[in-house]
Order: structure tokens, then sequence, then C-alpha cells
């Protein structure tokens, strides 16, 4: 069994560990990071609820290794609010507009949003939808979470 | 559904990547990872050893001379936004607002949907198109491969276990001309059912030169040449051209499986085949 | 203070850790010594096994144990699940091995469990048990299954009848022989699935010194889950804490017992260490139960003026390899019939058949999707042959207002007659055409139609039995900081139930809500639940919430009359603290109240208070089940060039009584309605001939996305309901129950011009082209 010492800056701290090589993003966020925000949904890079930000780019963690990632700059849920705990406007547009329900999905669909009004908060509700698309509520009906996004493009825009 | 264990190899440059290559007897080349890792967990495949070719900077470069040469490792987010594409390839970012979502196109990279060669892929589609070189590598040199040779098989690419891909090298059309890429697929991102993608040159009302490719209907995706000849040199008369495909169409070997039937996949692709024409035609 | 807490908007309690990241579900969970369970599960659907080899997996470094039938313990009361829900008109009642002895019935039958260091490792191992299979006829078509003759699901059985169950009231021949006409429909409903995005998971935690179990379980019912095991394991329920913590989903797969909570618990036992086990994606497909195959063949009898006046048929429903869950299934199948609708005559049969497939079991709503898809599609078909509009047709078989309370001759599941208790369905029906603005579609589908486009409107009307007893008892207990625990045996998934809770006791304490902190889904922190199924928590919860506070705000009235020596007339509860009313610089608070009562303090309870601590529980419940009832609106457009679907809006209008929170009541909705639209349009899970699943990943299985999702628009009226003193009726599932029939017939409403009859769902592109005349799209 191979193994291979890794470190990345994960919500701006340095995580360092053993993996397996096999070990997936996903896993090594959960299990050796102590990170379970991250969720696993699926496993093969459909559901989205495993997004996280590496580099500044959403990616499935389910669908990189964690080796792949070593020296990379990782965000996850954990790391979407401020330092002193602000809830990012996200979060704040997710509450606000009763975009969770069992919150499984949430945090793959925050990191995903935040990826993508990073880039460009000036976004339609079209581009909203299919932005998230690759990620799958079982719960909300998606309506509140395009709102949360909504309201939370409009405050980003602003900023 | 977690992944078989493996060795797992990072090489740095292209040297090194060949050599592993050559001396791995059951290696699998890891590049965007966005179909690989999925077979990975699944267990449906169970290689021996990982080569993660992410590395090699000089496989993710685009360059232009008169030709775009698209290194096999270029993100598909990349290639969506790029300025160089679309300006030379502008149906490859129309292509790509089929691929996946946002997500999968942060690491899916152009070679390794050439690679995987779903029959379903929007890239080789794009590909085919514009009769495409593709340039593979191994410890022994490099060769050169057209497009229209790359698909042996279902899913089965001309490239052996040494070899890797490097780049594609892509001429774009010169003079006026339209694209257009009509897919259907039940949902945002799903693979398609079908899809027709077409370029075309109008003069004088007749059809100068077209090139249509297919995806999702045959066991990969290629170049519709029975449809190209019937079209080719005719005409620009879109009720005509409606009738003048059935015979082509009639000759696809139809994928129909448990979910999709081949009855339905060649009525689909008759009526995108129609709408990615006009589509092409009405950029002309 | 003294705002109102019920009936407001109130933002979820649940909500601040959850967007944090902060939620703590069943995987989340790490304990010292942990080890990871996986399942070898049966790659065939029918056939003889024989585990030939586990030496391999044992002997595999990191690998604990490898658990098959012959080598579970003997102290088990059966290695055969134990039934849930026996009832004596079961004729053959199948439930699976914990582990495969001799013979599995799907795809997905756990054979055998290993238990290792890692999960990595336990998949490993389980590719190293060598079966040897003996394939066996396979039953997988339940009409084929259904028939005497047909293929054996289980080997051990004469056919696959596990029962055979009526509706029966009026008189239905007399009915058929005095109407004008009749028609006969035939439809599939197709069986979807769970598709929680937590998949289930169970961890198991065995405290040899202490003698106890701590399971927790991403379920929607823990005290079903302790009593099972209990009984499985022959151990007293005492010895079992099962914990629901952070649920991602349940939908109702997750309300069953399945034999994973058995084999852990079994296994933490025998191995004396923390076993977790989580369910991937693709055990989810094939491990988890599945909803409702049914085949309907039904004969309706009606006037020459719409007026419908009797049903008779058939209903085959597919139960898959087991009957693990009863038959509740069936029963909410035909106890709905006939629906919003008064139809005096009906008569309706169906049987229960195995199959070898994944189990069925209640997702949400049960069967009254089935039944209101039903009602809906005849209500169409009638009118179609009828040439009356749609609408028209709904308004004249609605009951109407003044028939309130109404008894349409069914009866519960308990053997009482059936009553619906308030609505205004007819009011409805008239308020979602206005807000969808039917009439004027009708001219824009004629114009569109012109031009090519087909465009569609579909209507549905339903009611739903709510709010089901006997109870979800809640405990409000005021601490010695002014703090309220409120405690309750009604487990969650996500519905919000704790922020009503809070709301309910918050309105009635006159407290802020978050000095509420609500503790749930855990049988060690309250004696009896039974869980989150069937839109009864709302009802149930609100109702001893409500009773629960107003229980302890007399008690603190009480004993603040004693200790500030006034009469309880002149004392009113407000802002944490008993006041006199006359003058607010004399008062009490509750935290000293509940000091008082705290015996340790006062040496001995005040006189007149016989139990201590400032709290009181309660198990109210409805007097009778109350119906929710509603009216959806679905607009499509229909290419019929690629057979898509685009869904152009969605209207709802419903009637859950006295709302407790509009947003969490528009959340569930909303998100029922998505999933009725994903029975429509998407979600199909195929088997083929062989009994293998073929749609196990989510490229193939289609759960419908936001990019396909149209704007629902939900409004209310609220007919408080006459059954319980709250007015109380449930929401859960009343998005769903409709959305199907809604969506169906808007599609088969574009397709008018094609005389297009839809037999099943989903509605496949494909199945589209097929409904549309192939020379007329030729001509195209």
């Amino acid at each position: 069994m191979q193994e291979h010492e890794v470190q990345m800056h994960v919500n701006g701290k340095v995580v360092s560990g053993k993996v397996e090589s096999r070990t997936h993003l996903g896993d090594f966020l959960r299990q050796s990071a102590g990170l379970t925000g991250t969720h696993l949904g699926c496993e093969h890079g459909v559901c989205g609820a495993c997004t996280v930000i590496v580099d500044g780019d959403a990616v499935r963690s389910c669908l990189m290794l964690a080796v792949q990632a070593d020296n990379c700059e990782v965000t996850t849920i954990e790391g979407i609010a401020e330092a002193d705990g602000t809830l990012h406007p996200l979060q704040e547009a997710f509450r606000n507009n009763h975009a969770l329900q069992c919150g499984f999905c949430t945090a793959g669909m925050i990191t995903s949003l935040h990826a993508f009004l990073s880039e460009n908060p000036n976004r339609s509700e079209t581009e909203i939808r299919e932005a998230i698309s690759g990620n799958i509520c079982r719960c909300t009906g998606y309506q509140g979470i395009v709102s949360a996004a909504m309201e939370a493009a409009e405050k980003l825009a602003k900023r | 559904m977690k992944a078989s264990a493996f060795t797992y190899y990072k090489p740095n440059s292209l040297e090194d990547a060949l050599g592993l290559l050559q001396n791995e007897e059951d290696a699998k080349v890891l590049a965007g990872g966005q179909s690989l890792m999925p077979m990975l967990n699944m267990r449906f495949v169970q290689p021996e050893t990982i080569i993660d070719v992410n590395g090699i900077d000089e496989l993710a470069r685009i360059s232009v001379t008169d030709k775009l040469e698209i290194g096999a490792l270029t993100r598909q987010k990349t290639l969506a936004k790029d300025p160089t594409i679309r300006q030379h390839l502008p149906i490859m970012q129309e292509a790509l607002t089929w691929v996946g979502h946002f997500q999968t196109q942060s690491r899916g990279t152009i070679g390794g949907s050439l690679c995987h060669l779903d029959p379903a892929a929007e890239l080789p589609m794009v590909a085919l198109l514009y009769d495409a070189e593709l340039q593979v590598a191994s410890a022994s040199g490099i060769r050169s491969i057209p497009m229209q040779e790359w698909a042996l098989a279902y899913m089965m690419p001309s490239i052996s276990h040494d070899e890797l891909l490097t780049k594609i090298i892509i001429k774009p059309w010169q003079g006026s001309h339209g694209y257009g890429f009509q897919e259907f697929a039940r949902r945002h991102g799903d693979f398609a059912i079908a899809a027709a993608g077409c370029l075309i040159k109008i003069d004088n009302n007749i059809i100068e030169d077209i090139a249509i490719s297919i995806g999702g209907v045959e066991d990969v995706p290629r170049r519709f040449t029975e449809c190209e000849d019937v079209l080719r040199a005719i005409k620009y008369d879109i009720d005509d051209i409606k009738m003048q495909v059935l015979k082509p169409l009639s000759k696809i070997n139809y994928l129909d499986d448990s979910l999709v039937t081949g009855a339905y996949r060649r009525r689909l692709l008759r009526g995108l085949l129609i709408r990615a024409v006009e589509q092409a035609a009405g950029r002309s | 203070m003294g705002v109102r807490q019920i009936g407001a908007r109130v933002q979820r309690v649940e909500d601040e850790h959850l967007i944090r990241g902060d939620g703590k579900y069943v995987d989340d969970i790490q304990l010292p010594g942990m080890a990871y369970a996986a399942f070898l599960r049966s790659s065939m659907a029918h056939a003889k096994i024989k585990i030939t080899d586990i030496s391999a997996a044992k002997g595999l470094p990191g690998v604990y144990a490898v658990l098959t039938y012959d080598t579970l313990p003997s102290s088990l009361v059966s290695k055969t699940q134990l039934e849930t829900y026996p009832a004596p008109i079961i004729k053959q009642s199948v439930c699976p091995d914990l582990l495969a002895s001799e013979e599995v019935a799907h795809v997905g039958q756990a054979i055998a469990m290993v238990v290792a260091s890692s999960r990595h490792i336990a998949e490993d191992a389980c590719e190293l048990i060598q079966v040897d299979y003996t394939a066996l006829s396979v039953a997988v078509d339940v009409v084929e299954a259904a028939k005497p003759e047909g293929p054996l699901a289980h080997s051990h059985l004469k056919d696959n009848i596990a029962a055979s169950i009526e509706t029966k009231f009026g008189d239905v021949e007399a009915a058929f022989s005095e109407c004008d006409d009749t028609l006969k429909l035939k439809f599939k409903q197709h069986r979807g699935g769970c598709h929680a995005m937590e998949c289930r998971g169970v961890l198991g935690d065995w405290q040899q010194q202490l003698g106890e179990l701590t399971l927790y379980s991403s379920t929607q019912c823990p005290y079903l889950v302790r009593r099972m095991v209990s009984r499985q394991l022959d151990c007293p329920e005492s010895s079992i804490r099962v914990i629901a913590p952070d649920v991602g989903g349940g939908f109702g797969p997750k309300a069953g017992y399945y034999p994973e909570e058995a084999l852990i618990a079994i296994a933490t036992k025998e191995l004396r260490r923390p076993v977790k086990w989580t369910e991937d994606r693709r055990e989810h497909f094939t491990a988890t139960n599945q909803q409702r195959d049914q085949i309907w063949e039904l004969e309706v009898g009606f006037k020459k003026t719409g007026e419908i006046t009797a049903i008779k048929g058939h209903v085959t429903h597919d139960s898959g390899a087991f009957l693990n869950y009863g038959l509740l299934l069936s029963a909410t199948t035909l106890m709905p019939l006939p629906g919003p609708y008064k139809i005096k005559n009906l008569h309706v049969t169906l049987n229960t058949v195995y199959t070898n497939t994944v189990s069925t079991s209640p997702v949400r709503g049960a069967g009254r999707p089935n039944a209101a898809y039903a009602m809906d599609r005849v209500i169409d078909a009638v009118a179609r042959h009828l040439s009356i509009d749609p609408a028209d047709m709904r308004h004249i078989n609605l009951v109407k207002n003044e028939d309130f309370p109404y008894q349409p001759g069914s009866k519960h599941r308990n053997g009482s007659m059936m009553t619906y208790d308030s609505g205004d369905y007819t009011g409805m029906l008239a308020m979602v055409k206005e807000m969808a603005d039917y009439d004027n579609f009708r001219q824009e589908q004629k114009q569109a139609r012109a031009n090519g486009k087909y465009l569609g409107i579909g209507l549905a009307c339903f009611i739903e039995d709510t709010g089901m007893g006997p109870y979800e008892g809640v405990n409000v207990r005021v601490d010695v900081t002014g703090n309220v625990i409120a405690s309750t045996g009604a487990a969650s998934q996500g519905q919000g139930h704790a922020t009503v809770i809070a709301q309910v006791i918050a309105e009635e304490l006159d407290i802020e809500i978050n000095k509420i902190r609500v503790e749930s889904g855990d049988t060690g922190k309250f004696p009896h639940g039974i869980g989150a199924i069937g839109s009864r928590t709302g009802v149930n919860v609100g109702l001893s919430a409500n009773d629960a506070s107003s229980q302890v705000k007399k008690k603190a009235l009480k004993l603040a009359s004693i200790l500030l020596d006034k009469n309880e007339d002149t004392l009113e509860l407000s802002d944490g603290a008993v006041r006199v009313r006359s003058d607010s610089n004399q008062f009490i608070t509750l935290a000293d109240l509940a000091l008082q009562l705290s015996p340790a303090v006062a040496g001995k309870l005040p006189d007149g208070f016989d139990s201590a601590g400032l709290e009181a529980v309660s198990y109210l419940s409805s007097d009778y089940m109350p119906h929710s009832s509603g009216a959806n609106i679905a607009k499509v457009e229909v290419d019929i060039v690629t057979g898509g679907i685009k869904i152009l809006d969605y209207y709802v209008v419903h009637d859950c009584g006295r709302i407790l929170n509009p947003m969490i009541v528009d959340g569930q909705i909303i998100g029922g309605v998505v999933h009725g639209i994903g029975n429509a349009m998407f979600e199909q899970m195929v088997y083929d001939d062989a009994g293998n699943p073929m749609t196990t990943n989510y490229g193939d299985y289609l759960l419908p996305l936001a990019s396909e999702m149209p704007e629902i628009h939900v409004a209310h009226i609220e007919t408080p309901s006459p059954a319980n003193p709250m007015g109380l009726k449930g929401a859960g599932e009343g998005g769903t129950i409709p959305a199907i029939g809604a969506m169906i017939n808007a599609i088969e409403d574009a397709l008018t011009p094609f005389d297009a009859y839809i037999a099943q769902y989903p509605v496949t592109p494909e199945y589209i082209l097929e409904l549309v005349d192939s020379e007329k799209i030729a001509a195209e």
C-alpha cells in the first residue's frame, strides 16, 4: 500500500497528513482534516454535494485524489464565513430564503455558488439555475436556493 | 465505493511520463479525472498504476499559427473562456456549453474527452468537424493520427498503452462560413442522447462545403460523410435538405439499449441535424 | 415581547449550524477505535447461493471480521429480519435473512458483511469472498409475476401474491347499470426511489462495561429501530439508545427497519468496538426501498353531465422482493380513493405481488400520489370523452363546501369511516385557475398550435389524510437559567420541526425563540416516539408542544401565585417572568420558579405540586385525521421534434389548515412538487429481463435539476381543521401527491392534436414521440 505525505492549505490553515494513493480529496478532508462539512453524496461526480474550491475553482472532491491537492489552496464550507465567524452573504441568503432543509447538499451548493459568483456576480436566474444544475437537492425544489443565490449575487456585486 | 489500491506517479516532464508508460504494464493516465475517477471509485477499472499527467505544464498550452495547437491537458474551463478559441473556434465554446457542469469543466481536459471517447462526447465531435490531427507520443517517438481514424471502436481510441495524447491540431475553416451545434439531453449537462455539429459554407445559395459530425447515436462519434456527400454542391433549401438527409440517416447503425431505442435516436438525430444545418446556414 | 410566533415566517433554528458546515450526520461521527463495514451484495436477481470461501477475505490485513448467515450469533431471536408491520391479511410474508442464507431475491441483497480498519479495506475484502450462484426463475414484470403460472420470486412460495386487499363502498353494479356511459383506462405508475442526498448510515457503539448499545442511524423512526433491534437481538429496549442525528433527507424509505441496523448492532457487540456502515450511492440503488410500480385498470361510469357515479378496477402492486414494510404502501394506495371527488360507488381491488426487484415501501406520499394520479387521470379521460373542459369537469365532481364533514365511504386502516373534516375544494380550483390565467392560456394554446407550438395545461386536485396519531409527545421543561428544553419523540430529516416546536412554545410562554432548545431523534432523551411519516409531525408536535407549554404556564402561574401571594387572576406570564398585572415591578422569573421546583434547593416541593421541575409532557393528538387538500396546475410546452418537455410554470393552491410557519410550508410544497415532477418526467428505475438494475448512477437515473424546474407559485387558503384545537393539518407530502397528475395531464393536453393517451410515467422524450403521429412528424 503506497502512502504519500501531503500538505495543503485548507481554509487558510496548513493541513498535512499521510494518504493512500487511492484516497480521494473528499475522504481526506472529512477523515484526516476532520472537516466533515463536505459531504459525499454519490462519489461519482454527479450530485455535487462534495464540491470544494481548489485554487479558486469549484471541483468535485470525490473526483480528485487527495495526493493531487498537495500544495493546493482548498476552501471548504467551513472556510466560507469570515474568520471572526461573520456569515458570508451566501450563507446569510441561504438562511433568509429557506434555501436548505436537510442541509446535506448545502455545502456543495454554497461552495459552487461561491466560485461561480466570485468570477462574476452579475448573473441571471437562468445562469444561476444552470450553474447549480451540477448540484442535486432532493428537499427544496431549488427555488429557495435560486432566490438565495440572486440575493447574495446582488450583495456581492456591490462589494 | 472506494477505489482499489494502485501505485501513483506524478511525472513532471513528458519524457518521464513516457518512460513510466513504457515500463508500467497496467497503467491508466489520469488527466482531469472526470471520467476515470468515477470508474475508479466504482471499481469498474482497477489499474495497478495511475500516472497523473497534471504536472506536465507543456501539455496545457494553446498556441496559434495558421493552425490551433491545443495541448491535451488544456482544461475545458480554459477552452470555454479562451479568446483565441473564441476567435477561431467558436463552435468549440458552443459545444462546451453542453459538456457536464462548470465544476467538472474545472478539471476536465480536452485530451481526456478524446481518450475516454464516450459515444456522446462533444469535443470529439468538434475535432471531427475540422479533421483535427492528434499527436501522440511514446518513448519511441511521436505519431500523428487524423481524427477520422482516431476512434477504433466503442470507447477505444487509436492509442496504445505506452502512448500519451499530447496535442490536438485544428485548422480552422477559412473564409465566410457558419457553424451549428445541436444536442438533446434530458437535463442540462447530461450526456447527449443525440448531437449534431455542422460547418457550412454557402455561396450564391449553393452549399459549397459542409462538414457534419454526429454523436450519441453510434458506438463512436463520427463524421457523417454520407450526409455531407448528398448535401454538398446542392442548393440550400431547408425543405429539400429535410428530405435529402433521410437516406443517409437510414445508414446509421443506431445505438439501441435498455434506456433509449435506436428508433428514437434516429428521429431525434434527424431533427437535430436539420436544426444544426439551419443554425450553421443562418450564421454563414 | 408578545410577538406572534405561530403563522409567522420565522427563520429556522436548524440553519445556523448547517450553513456553516457544522452539521452532524451519521458518517460525520468518528469514535475512537471505530471500524468500517462494507457488504457483499448479490449480483443476481434470483439465485441459490453458496458461499464457498471467506478465508482470503478474513486473512486480508486490516480485516476484523467477515459475517455470513452461518456465522451470525445464535443468540439472535431470528436470523431473518423480523416483520415490521405484521397483519392478519398478509397471506405470505417474506422478509430477508439478515444476510442471505441459501437464496437471494434481488440484486443488492446482502450476502456477507466485512468489518475492517477502513472502508477501502472492507471493500477489498468483499471482492475476495467466493460465492457460487445457481440461477433461478426471475420475476421482473409485475403483471407476469401476478399470474398463477408466473415465474416465482421466491422458490418456496406457491405464487407471488403477498396479499389481496380492497376498498369498496356504495352499490357499484347498480351504479354502472344506471350510468349513461362508461370508459376503461389502463395505466402504469412507476416506482422511482428515495434518493435522499444522504444515503443511509448506521454506527453502532457497544459499551461492554455498561451493557449498553448506542446506535446512530440515519433514520426517520429511531423508536422503531430501537424496538426492532431490541426484539431481533433479544436485549431489553432500555439497553439500546438509538440516535438519529442530523439526517440528510428521508422521504419515506428511511422510515423502515433494515437488516444493516441489526447487523451493525451485532458487529459492534461481537467486536467490542464501534462499527460504522455508510451506504454508498450504488448500494442506495439496490438496498434501500423504492416506491411504487403499479398497474391500474379502471372502469368508470358517468352521466352525460360529467358526474362520475361509479369506479371499479384492480391494481397490481409491485412489492419488490420482500414485504419488510407490511402493507402500508398498498393500503395507502386504496384508502384515499376517490380523493376530493364525490363518487359514491367504488370497488377497487389490489394485489401485492413479489418480484425480484428492490423492495418497496412508502416514498413521499406513500400510495397517495398513486390514488390521486388515478383520480385525476379518470377526470381528464371522462372530460375528453364528453368534451367538457377538465376544470369544469373537476368542479362538477368535487366535494362542495356544504358537504363537510364529508364521508366518502372509504375506511381508515383502523376500520373507522374516513371523514374529510373541512376544506374548500371548489374555491381552491377557482383560485388556481385564476393564478394560472387558465382561460387565457386556452386562447394562447390555440394560437401556439397554429404556429406549430404545443402548449399544454394540466390540473390536479387532491386530498391528503394527515396528522395520523396516536401521538408524538413533547416535554417542555424550564431549566434554572430560564431556558426551555423541549424534547420530543419526533425525528426530523430537514423539515424544520425544531423551529415549529420552538415557535409554538415561544408563543405560549412568551419567550424568545433562541431561549428554546429542541432535542429530538434520540430515544435516550424522550421515552416514546413514532417518526416523521405521513405528514403527521407538525400536527402532533404542534398540539403536544402547545399543550405541554400551556401546562407549564399554568404551573408557573400557580407557583407564582403562592410565592407572590397573589391571586392567579392578577398574574400574567410575559417575557420570561410571571408578573403582577397591575405592578410590573412585582414579578418572579421562570428561572426562579424552576429553581423552586428543583427539590435539591427547595428541600420539598411546594404544597399542591406533585411533580418536580417546571415542566410538563403532552401526547395530544388530533381527534381524527385532518385532511389537507389542494389544487394544482402545470403548464408545459412539448417539442415534437425531440420529444423534450419544457415546464413553463407550476401553480399550487394548498390548504393545510392553520399554518404554523408559511416559509417552511412553502418549502415543503415546492420541494414536494419537484419530487412529483421527477416522478412524472425523469426518474426511472430500469430493470432488464434478468432483474439487473440498469440505472444505478446519477447519470442514468435522472433526478430533477434546477435547470429544468419551473417557478412554482404557491398560494394558501386556511380552513382550520375542526379535528384538533389548533386547526392544524399536515403539509409534508401535499406537494408531491398531485404533481404527477398535473404534469401528465398537462403533457397529454399539449398532445391533444395527436389524440394521445399517456399510459405510463415517467414520460420520456422517446415516449412522447411514440405518441405523436409519425406521419405528421414526417410532414414537418
